[in-house]
C-alpha cells in the first residue's frame, strides 16, 4: 500500500487529464502525455504524497468509526434500555434527552476537529504537491 | 382550541406571504442567470459559489417539508421518538464531511457517475449511476409532492381533489421555471433564499417558546407531557417504535439508512461542484453542519412547545394530522401573520427541494446517459444542456402528475426509502471507488445493483406494501419480510455485493487511473 518509490517511471506517465470525462476511447490506448501534464502514477507513488495519504486515513477512518460506534451504541440505548434512558438527572431532563444532545456536541466537536486537522496536516501538503505539479494554488477557507 | 378541522388563519394572508417569496426568489433567479448556455453554468453554477453559500444551499436541499413539517410533528406527538429522526438526519453530515464531500468535488465534475466511472468501463457504470439517481430523485420527490397537497387544505383551506391538484400543478410549474431559467445557479440561490428564511423562522418561534417556559427545558417538558396523550411517555424514548421486537428493529435499520444515506443522495453530492474546489467544498459541509445543528435543536424545542401549546389530540385531529403541528403551533403564538410566514416557508419547501431534486435528476440524464452513453463522451455542451432542459420539463411534469396521484397516499416511507436507496446503492460504491484500489466495474455494478434491487424487493414484499392495515394493499397479504425499513440488510448486501463482484472478476483495475483519481482526489491536481 505504502512502497515509497522516488525516481518517477517515464513509460508509465498517464494520458492527459482532460480525458478524464467521457473517455471510453482513452481506455485502449493512452494518448501521449503533453507537455506539462502531471504524472500521476509518480505522484501516487512519491513519499509526499504517501504521506498525504497516511495523514488523511489516520485521521478520518478513526474518527468516522468513533462516531459511528457511538451513535449506533445511543441507537442501541434508545431501542433496548428504555429504563436506562428515562432516568431524571434534572427536573423534567433525563439520560436520553442529556445523550440526545450529546450527539449534536460531539458532532460539532469532530466537525471543527476535522477543519483544524485539515487545515494543520492537509493543507500545507496538499499545496506543496500542487505546487510540485505546477498546478494554480487553491484559494479559500 | 376551536381550530382544527377547518383550515386556519387567513388562506389570503398564507397565499399573499408565499406570492411574495415566489416572487422575490423569481426576481433573483432572473437576474442571476443571465447565461447558462455552458454545461458548467446550468449543471454547476460555473463552480463559483463560496463554501459559505453553498452550505446555506445545502441546508436548503437538505431541510425538507419532511425535516420542518414531519419532526416537529412526530415529536409533538411522539415526542422523544421524532428527536431520533433529526439526530440520524445530523450525524450523517459527518459521512459526508469526513469520507466524501472533498474527494467527490476534486474527483468529479457535474454528477455522482462522473466519480464512479472515473476509472471503470463508463457506459455500464454510468448507466448504473443514472439509475440510481433517477430512482432515488423520483422517491424523494413523490414524497414531496403528495406532501404538497395535504398542506394545500390545512393553509390554503381547498378541501377538494380537484383545487387540490390544481395547487399542486401551479408549484410544480414554478419550479419547472425555476430549473429551466435559473439552471443551479438559480435553484442555488432559490435555496439560499429558503434556508435563511426557514432558519429565521424557526429562531424566532424558539426563542419565544424557551421565553414563555422562563428559559427552562424542564418546564417546557413537563407542559408537554402534560398536554400529550401519551403523558410522560413522551419524554422518553420507545413511544412510537418500541412497541415490540420487530419496530425496535425497524427502527435500527431506519437509523443505519439515515446516518449512511446522507452522503450518497445524489442532490446533495451535486452541490458540492458548485464550489470551486475542496476547501471550500469542506466549508460548505461546515457550514451546513451548523445551520442544522441549530435547526435541529430548534426543532426539538418547537416540537415540544406544539405538544405544550396545541396539545397532541388537537394536532392529529386537525386536517394535516402531525404535519400541522409547527402550522398551528405558529398560529397559537404569533396569530395569523406568523402561521402566514410559517405556511409560505412550508411551500417553498416544498418547491426548492423539488427544484434540487429536478435539477440532479435531469443534469444525470443528460450527462450520463445522453453525453456519455448515447453519444458517447462526444456531445455538443449546447445539445446537452438542451436535453437536460428537456429532461427536466419531463420530470416537473412526471412530479406534477405523481403528486396529484399520490395525493393523501401514506407516502411518508417514500423519504426513508430514498435513504435507505443511497445508502445502499450509492455510499457503498462511492467509499469503494474511492478507497479501495482493486474495486472494479463488475464490483460497482454488483454493489449498486445489489444494493438497489434488495431494497425495492424488501419494500416490496414488506408490510408497506402489504398485509397490514396501514399498507399500500391493505387488502392483501404477500409480505415475507417484516421490517419496513430495508436498510439494516441492504446495506449489507450492497457492499458484500461490491466485494464478490470485484474479486470474482477476472478485470483489472487500470493502474494508471486508479493513480490519478488517487491523486486527483485528496489533491485535486488536473481537476
Amino acid at each position: 500500500m505504502t512502497q515509497v518509490i522516488r525516481t518517477p517511471i517515464a513509460e508509465d506517465s498517464p494520458g492527459p487529464p482532460e480525458a478524464g470525462f467521457g473517455g471510453i476511447t482513452r481506455q485502449p490506448a493512452p494518448a501521449p502525455t503533453p507537455p506539462g501534464a502531471p504524472d500521476f502514477v509518480s505522484i501516487r507513488n512519491s513519499r509526499e504524497f504517501a504521506a498525504l495519504r497516511r495523514g488523511y486515513r489516520r485521521f478520518v477512518f478513526p474518527m468516522t468509526a468513533l462516531f459511528f460506534v457511538w451513535y449506533l451504541t445511543y441507537v442501541l440505548l434508545a431501542a433496548y434500555a428504555r429504563d436506562f434512558m428515562s432516568q431524571r438527572l434534572f427536573g423534567s431532563v433525563n439520560v436520553g434527552l442529556v445523550l440526545g444532545l450529546a450527539q449534536f456536541v460531539t458532532t460539532v466537536a469532530i466537525t471543527a476537529g476535522y477543519v483544524r486537522f485539515a487545515r494543520r496536516r492537509i493543507d500545507p501538503r496538499v499545496a506543496e504537491l500542487r505546487a510540485a505539479a505546477g498546478m494554480p494554488v487553491e484559494v479559500g477557507a | 382550541m376551536t381550530v382544527a378541522a377547518e383550515s386556519l388563519g387567513s388562506p389570503a394572508l398564507n397565499m399573499t406571504v408565499f406570492g411574495a417569496f415566489v416572487v422575490v426568489s423569481l426576481y433573483v433567479v432572473y437576474r442571476m442567470s443571465h447565461r447558462n448556455s455552458s454545461t458548467s453554468d446550468y449543471y454547476a453554477a460555473g463552480s463559483a459559489f463560496t463554501g459559505t453559500q453553498n452550505g446555506v444551499a445545502l441546508t436548503g436541499d437538505y431541510l425538507s417539508a419532511a425535516s420542518f413539517l414531519g419532526i416537529a410533528g412526530a415529536i409533538a406527538v411522539h415526542g422523544y421518538d421524532g428527536f431520533l429522526y433529526s439526530i440520524g438526519f445530523l450525524v450523517a453530515w459527518l459521512v459526508a464531511l469526513l469520507l466524501v464531500a472533498e474527494l467527490v468535488r476534486n474527483t468529479g465534475r457535474f454528477t455522482m457517475g462522473d466519480v464512479l466511472a472515473y476509472r471503470m468501463r463508463q457506459r455500464p457504470v454510468r448507466a448504473a449511476a443514472a439509475t440510481s439517481t433517477l430512482v432515488i430523485s423520483f422517491f424523494y420527490m413523490l414524497a414531496q409532492m403528495a406532501g404538497a397537497g395535504g398542506l394545500v387544505a390545512l393553509l390554503l383551506n381547498v378541501h377538494g381533489k380537484g383545487g387540490q391538484a390544481l395547487v399542486i400543478t401551479i408549484v410544480g410549474l414554478i419550479m419547472i421555471f425555476y430549473v429551466l431559467v435559473g439552471g443551479m445557479k438559480g435553484t442555488t440561490w432559490v435555496q439560499i433564499i429558503k434556508a435563511s428564511i426557514l432558519l429565521l423562522c424557526v429562531l424566532l418561534m424558539t426563542v419565544f417558546l424557551l421565553g414563555k417556559f422562563g428559559f427552562s427545558v424542564s418546564a417546557l417538558l413537563d407542559e408537554a407531557a402534560a398536554h400529550n396523550s401519551g403523558g410522560r411517555g413522551v419524554l422518553e424514548p420507545g413511544a412510537q417504535y418500541g412497541t415490540s421486537g420487530i419496530s425496535r428493529l425497524d427502527f435500527i435499520s431506519l437509523s443505519l439508512a439515515l446516518i449512511l444515506g446522507a452522503a450518497g443522495l445524489p442532490h446533495v453530492l451535486m452541490r458540492f461542484y458548485t464550489v470551486p474546489n475542496a476547501k471550500q467544498a469542506r466549508r460548505s459541509v461546515v457550514w451546513a453542519v451548523g445551520a442544522m445543528t441549530v435547526f435541529y435543536l430548534a426543532t426539538l424545542v418547537i416540537g415540544y412547545g406544539a405538544s405544550a401549546l396545541v396539545g397532541s389530540d388537537t394536532i392529529l385531529s386537525s386536517t394535516g394530522k402531525e404535519n400541522s403541528a409547527a402550522p398551528l403551533l405558529a398560529f397559537e403564538i404569533g396569530g395569523t401573520v406568523l402561521l402566514g410566514i410559517v405556511a409560505a416557508v412550508a411551500f417553498a419547501t416544498i418547491l426548492a427541494v423539488v427544484a434540487g431534486l429536478t435539477i440532479t435528476a435531469s443534469a444525470s440524464f443528460a450527462h450520463d446517459v445522453y453525453a456519455n452513453i448515447v453519444r458517447r463522451g462526444k456531445a455538443e455542451p449546447a445539445a446537452e444542456v438542451r436535453v437536460a432542459r428537456l429532461t427536466a420539463v419531463v420530470i416537473g411534469g412526471l412530479a406534477i402528475v405523481g403528486g396529484i396521484l399520490a395525493n393523501g397516499q401514506n407516502v411518508a416511507f417514500l423519504v426513508a426509502l430514498a435513504f435507505a436507496f443511497a445508502a445502499s446503492a450509492n455510499l457503498s460504491t462511492l467509499l469503494y471507488s474511492l478507497f479501495w484500489r482493486r474495486f472494479n466495474t463488475r464490483g460497482t455494478l454488483w454493489a449498486m445493483y445489489g444494493g438497489l434491487g434488495s431494497c425495492l424487493l424488501l419494500v416490496f414484499f414488506s408490510p408497506v406494501v402489504s398485509g397490514a392495515p396501514t399498507s399500500i394493499f391493505p387488502g392483501a397479504d404477500f409480505h415475507l419480510f417484516p421490517l419496513s425499513n430495508p436498510g439494516i440488510v441492504s446495506i449489507p448486501v450492497s457492499f458484500l455485493a461490491g466485494f464478490l463482484g470485484t474479486v470474482f472478476s477476472r478485470e483489472q483495475a487500470d493502474p494508471r487511473l486508479q493513480a490519478e483519481m488517487e491523486v486527483r482526489s485528496l489533491t485535486g491536481i488536473g481537476s
